[in-house]
């Protein structure tokens, strides 16, 4: 793998067949998550209808769809998330490494350590700014001031937030601003080195310039860890992912490179959408 | 006039009214307890006039303290058989506080305004404040030692003045020893007796293991015994001392009597005082109420007890009540499924809310104190039966009775205060990997403390203001010793405690002489309304600081 791969280009998009619905052979990129016919229902109604897809190892891959598509769902699906709603039911497999996390035997908190999460709206917690990075270490048990210290300082570096911050470690975090707080999550949940980041619309409640940095972030991220990100932006989505998935209704409609889907959709469903004609 | 009503003006005078008519109440409320709580204890003038009444030549002379003035019609005056001139509508009466109960036998009488005459204030009446008797009004005469007459009039005085701080100052150290020092001594004779009685009930020592520790027992009760020696010889001593001082007093009859120094708590020249002075017997009157002890019968003397008692009472219902509380909460909350079960169990919490205290009282007497206190005495305190240790109304089952009283009021607090925590951050939690426990430990819990510590004001509140439960499960009238001393276990649950609530019932419907209690069941209850107001603070800034820590959007 070359981690260099400039943003653009990152994929030969030659190498990629699309196989509508059908899992997609992504050529020699090394596959970090498989979901294997997925199936979420609510009570009776079902959410996902049955997902196939494969998502490549430090690349960028985006969701996108009209509201209630299933996207954010699916996402919460890749780290047990949904567990924690009652109602919820779920059929298929997510492999993570080859392994299913849905095995009965998988620690979930385990899992969730190694799946990091962002969300749409900023939620730090009411402690310090060092206090919220360091979360993390300390539920695993490290109090070492020491080794803290420089997890902080590193995670909030590639986070992009330490220049602002660091006179500032121990104010409260929610003395920063909305876009300041989403970066100060991001580096939460990188303190933890994850293999994989969930972001969940992590821009939709920002200003255009905080977009931007977590934009600029997002690509910084991907040099050492897997992204999928959610958003209802089609320009976001364009500028930052390697590869696109579009849902729709539960269904995943249309999973390419993000360059041949934009420009070159084998759907109409995902033209019209892309063009802005419903969604 | 129907814009009127619809821009919504009735509505706001209407709530406007409310709040209005709530701090009149209040501070009304306030104002009385605090006028006649706090007036009791500055020096009033005494007066002094002859009361002769219509067709008398000669009348009576009458010391004391203008207590309560009323006017009332003649006609029912009249019909109480008292003598009122013709053709008066109405009449002045006066409440005269005489003192000297142990010479008239009345020390509250009722006297017409109209038949006083020759009023004045002579600046030479003496008021004593004594440890029996109530308080003692009349005229200096002599002075004397060891029976004999050393000073007369304006040498008297100055000679009673400097004795009575000297005097003071012994009564205090016989208090101390009779108090402190022969308390501890019987406190461990008492120990011993106990040991003694649990030797001969133990059946597994044998009898060359029991004969060691009654000689070992013997010594140390040897040497308590010598210790107590010294002590009651110290304090016969001091008590002859301070005995050989007393003072001759004229009263309003011109009898003479006799009053030993010692039995002088405070004397004062209350016509004679300038501001300085009131100022000062003022601030050492109300010290020595707050931090006295009660005689005659709660009608004089302190309330130091029942402070103590009900701040102890108070403090240890809030360590019980609370993490249990909050542990019924969380659980609730958090882990229970929610269903039918949980809300019937809601449902029963609330209503315990609204079950009425006498009825907590009933339960605490028959499960805490005869079944549960029982059992303790039985298994633990055989040597000091059949006298009850925990069976009998107590300390520590008063405060499990008003933790029980007060449970709901913290579990509803706290429920609300872990609702109120927004989703997003228990997500943030568990997507870094924390578990269940370790989110609401680390992010839940702290964020609903500041709720936890309403309800914990709330209890408390609650719980100082209760009297009805405690009359049945560990507050008396009057106790011996303090619930927390220097004598080890230091803390002792099992004794029965004072208490401000019941202090105020008892010195106003159960005391003998009603006019004396008057004035202390209002300075019992502005005392008891302060402290509330302490506690409640100190919670309160508890709370504010943990919201500042833990401070968020959703507050």
């Amino acid at each position: 793998m070359n981690d260099q791969t400039t943003r653009t280009h990152a994929v030969d998009s030659s190498r990629l067949r699309n196989t509508q619905g059908q899992p997609l052979n992504l050529g020699d990129e090394k596959i970090c998550l498989s979901i294997r016919d997925l199936k979420l229902y609510y009570g009776q109604d079902q959410a996902i209808k049955g997902v196939d897809l494969e998502i490549p190892e430090k690349r960028v891959t985006a969701f996108i769809g009209p509201s209630g598509c299933g996207k954010s769902t699916l996402l919460r699906c890749i780290n047990r998330m949904n567990d924690l709603i009652d109602i919820c039911r779920i059929e298929g497999e997510v492999l993570l490494d080859g392994d299913n996390i849905y095995d009965p035997k998988v620690d979930v908190a385990e899992l969730r350590r190694r799946v990091g999460m962002v969300f749409q709206k900023p939620n730090p917690f009411p402690k310090t700014i060092y206090e919220n990075v360091a979360f993390g270490l300390r539920i695993q048990g490290v109090n070492s001031r020491r080794v803290l210290d420089e997890v902080v300082e590193t995670s909030l570096r590639r986070a992009a937030l330490w220049d602002e911050v660091k006179d500032r470690l121990n104010e409260n975090a929610f003395s920063l601003s909305g876009g300041q707080q989403q970066r100060l999550v991001i580096a939460r949940a990188i303190a933890i080195e994850p293999e994989v980041i969930l972001l969940d619309e992590p821009a939709s409640a920002l200003d255009p310039i905080s977009t931007l940095k977590i934009e600029e972030l997002i690509y910084e991220l991907k040099d050492n860890y897997t992204i999928v990100i959610v958003t209802h932006n089609m320009q976001q989505a364009a500028r930052v992912s390697d590869y696109t998935a579009f849902m729709y209704m539960g269904e995943l409609v249309e999973y390419g490179d993000t360059d041949t889907v934009f420009t070159n959709p084998s759907k109409k469903q995902t033209e019209d959408y892309i063009t802005g004609r419903y969604g | 006039m129907k814009d009127w009503f619809s821009k919504g003006s009735p509505w706001i005078w209407l709530s406007g009214g409310a709040v209005s008519i709530c701090m009149v109440a209040v501070t009304g409320l306030v104002l009385m307890i605090a006028i006649n709580g706090l007036s009791h204890f500055w020096p009033k003038p005494v007066v002094e006039f002859e009361y002769r009444l219509p067709g008398q030549s000669e009348g009576q002379r009458v010391i004391g303290e203008v207590n309560r003035t009323e006017t009332m019609t003649a006609i029912a005056m009249r019909e109480a058989g008292l003598t009122v001139p013709e053709g008066q509508e109405l009449v002045t009466r006066h409440m005269i506080k005489r003192g000297n109960r142990d010479v008239t036998g009345q020390d509250f009488v009722w006297y017409l305004d109209d038949h006083m005459y020759d009023r004045r204030f002579p600046r030479d009446i003496l008021v004593l404040e004594r440890l029996t008797w109530g308080d003692f009004y009349g005229y200096l005469v002599d002075y004397r030692i060891d029976g004999e007459v050393v000073a007369e009039g304006a040498e008297a005085r100055a000679a009673f003045r400097q004795r009575m701080a000297e005097t003071a100052d012994l009564v205090r150290e016989i208090n101390v020893i009779e108090r402190v020092d022969i308390g501890d001594v019987n406190f461990r004779m008492e120990q011993l007796r106990l040991r003694d009685r649990g030797l001969n009930l133990n059946e597994r020592l044998s009898e060359a293991q029991r004969e060691q520790a009654r000689a070992e027992m013997a010594e140390r009760q040897a040497a308590l015994d010598e210790d107590y020696a010294v002590l009651e010889q110290r304090r016969n001593e001091l008590r002859h001392e301070v005995g050989r001082y007393a003072i001759t007093m004229e009263t309003m009859e011109g009898q003479m009597r006799t009053i030993r120094l010692d039995a002088v708590v405070h004397a004062w020249w209350p016509n004679d005082m300038s501001m300085f002075q009131k100022m000062g017997h003022y601030g050492r009157n109300f010290w020595d109420f707050v931090s006295g002890y009660p005689r005659e019968a709660n009608t004089e003397g302190g309330i130091l007890p029942a402070i103590y008692g009900t701040v102890l009472m108070v403090i240890l219902m809030s360590i019980v009540v609370t993490p249990f509380g909050v542990l019924a909460a969380i659980y609730l909350r958090e882990y229970a499924k929610q269903g039918w079960l949980t809300r019937v169990i809601r449902i029963s919490v609330n209503n315990l809310a609204g079950v009425p205290s006498i009825v907590f009282g009933v339960f605490g007497l028959g499960f805490f104190v005869y079944f549960l206190g029982g059992n303790i005495d039985r298994l633990f305190y055989q040597e000091a039966l059949p006298s009850p240790t925990f069976g009998s109304p107590a300390l520590i089952w008063a405060s499990l009775t008003l933790a029980l009283l007060t449970l709901p009021v913290v579990i509803v607090a706290t429920e609300e205060g872990l609702s109120r925590i927004p989703r997003s951050i228990r997500d943030g939690s568990l997507a870094l990997g924390a578990t269940k426990a370790e989110t609401l430990w680390r992010t839940v819990i702290p964020l609903a403390a500041p709720a936890m510590m309403t309800g914990v004001i709330l209890s408390v509140a609650r719980a100082a203001g209760e009297v009805a439960p405690l009359m049945l499960v560990g507050v008396v009238k009057l106790a011996p010793s303090l619930p927390l001393d220097g004598n080890a276990p230091f803390l002792h649950l099992d004794r029965a405690f004072m208490h401000l609530g019941f202090h105020i019932f008892d010195v106003g419907f159960q005391s003998p002489n009603v006019e004396a209690g008057r004035p202390l069941v209002y300075a019992t209850a502005l005392i008891l309304v302060a402290l509330i107001i302490v506690l409640n603070l100190t919670a309160m800034i508890i709370r504010n600081r943990l919201r500042e820590r833990y401070r968020s959007e959703s507050d």
